[in-house]
């Protein structure tokens, strides 16, 4: 029965990130793709949560749904209005991209399937929350830090483009 | 065995969501909509470090650092993105990527 369960609820993360990353690429108001972006991204956090893995599932809505999808709100709101009628599409542009990445998916799919995956002979069964935070402070304290620098530096940067970049007080 | 626990339902997944990211990157034209684009690609490739994490990895706790390491570094993409967006469009009063060729020779 929670077999069943847990199958079932599979699905529906499955169809909530499939579906909302279609409504993210496909849909003609700009709005509507953020919006589908956000339901894809929660459905990753979803497969994130049956990989064992909630800490990394928290910080996906925490990170993207909670930061990275309202600033492109912010951007939407500040660019472009969307009352203005958009231009048409290229349908020659469109099937030309839906070419390439048909023939990137079809690689993609032959390399999944023809490889053959073997798991490490030695494997930690260790999925504890402490255990990422030790890791994070010993072994990978470098990726830390640049972590933290990388993220000052780009706040700096977005502030000092978006002010009006250099000459402007 | 149940489909959630099979390291090749993760990998087609991921794979549906590259292709759809790199065909939205190749059809818009308007500057978010391509950025929404890319970050479904990185969306993949942080959801195939954590299946190989999950299956294949002798640690645990490598791959998911690896995902989040991808978090930060999208994060700090979408910050200068969007801000390059702001000016572009304070500038040229449009964000379709063909008005901004200003830097063609």
């Amino acid at each position: 029965m929670s077999l069943l369960i847990a199958t079932l609820s599979f699905y529906l993360v499955v169809a909530a990130t499939v579906v909302g990353a279609i409504i993210a690429v496909a849909a003609r108001n700009i709005f509507h793709n953020v919006l589908g972006l956000a339901v894809s991204l929660i459905g990753v956090a979803g497969l994130f949560l049956y990989l064992n893995s909630p800490f990394v599932a928290l910080m996906q809505i925490l990170i993207y749904v909670g930061a990275i999808t309202i600033a492109i709100c912010f951007a939407i709101m500040l660019s472009q209005p969307l009352y203005l009628p958009a231009p048409p599409r290229n349908p020659l542009k469109i099937q030309g991209a839906a070419f390439g990445a048909g023939l990137v998916f079809i690689f993609l799919g032959l390399l999944t399937r023809q490889t053959v995956w073997t798991p490490a002979t030695e494997r930690v069964q260790d999925w504890s929350i402490a255990t990422i935070g030790h890791y994070l402070l010993n072994q990978y304290v470098v990726i830390f830090e640049l972590i933290s620098l990388l993220l000052l530096v780009a706040m700096l940067g977005a502030i000092v483009t978006a002010r009006g970049g250099r000459g402007s007080s | 065995m149940p489909i959630f626990n099979q390291l090749d339902t993760y990998l087609y997944l991921a794979v549906i969501l590259f292709c759809l990211g790199l065909y939205g990157v190749l059809s818009r034209r308007n500057l978010i909509a391509v950025l929404i684009s890319v970050e479904l690609m990185l969306n993949a490739a942080s959801l195939n470090f954590m299946a190989f994490n999950r299956f294949l990895a002798p640690h645990p706790a490598v791959g998911q650092i690896a995902a989040l390491f991808i978090m930060a570094v999208a994060a700090a993409e979408a910050a200068i993105a969007l801000s390059i967006i702001v000016a572009l469009y304070r500038k040229l009063k449009s964000i379709n990527i063909e008005h901004a060729t200003e830097l063609r020779g």
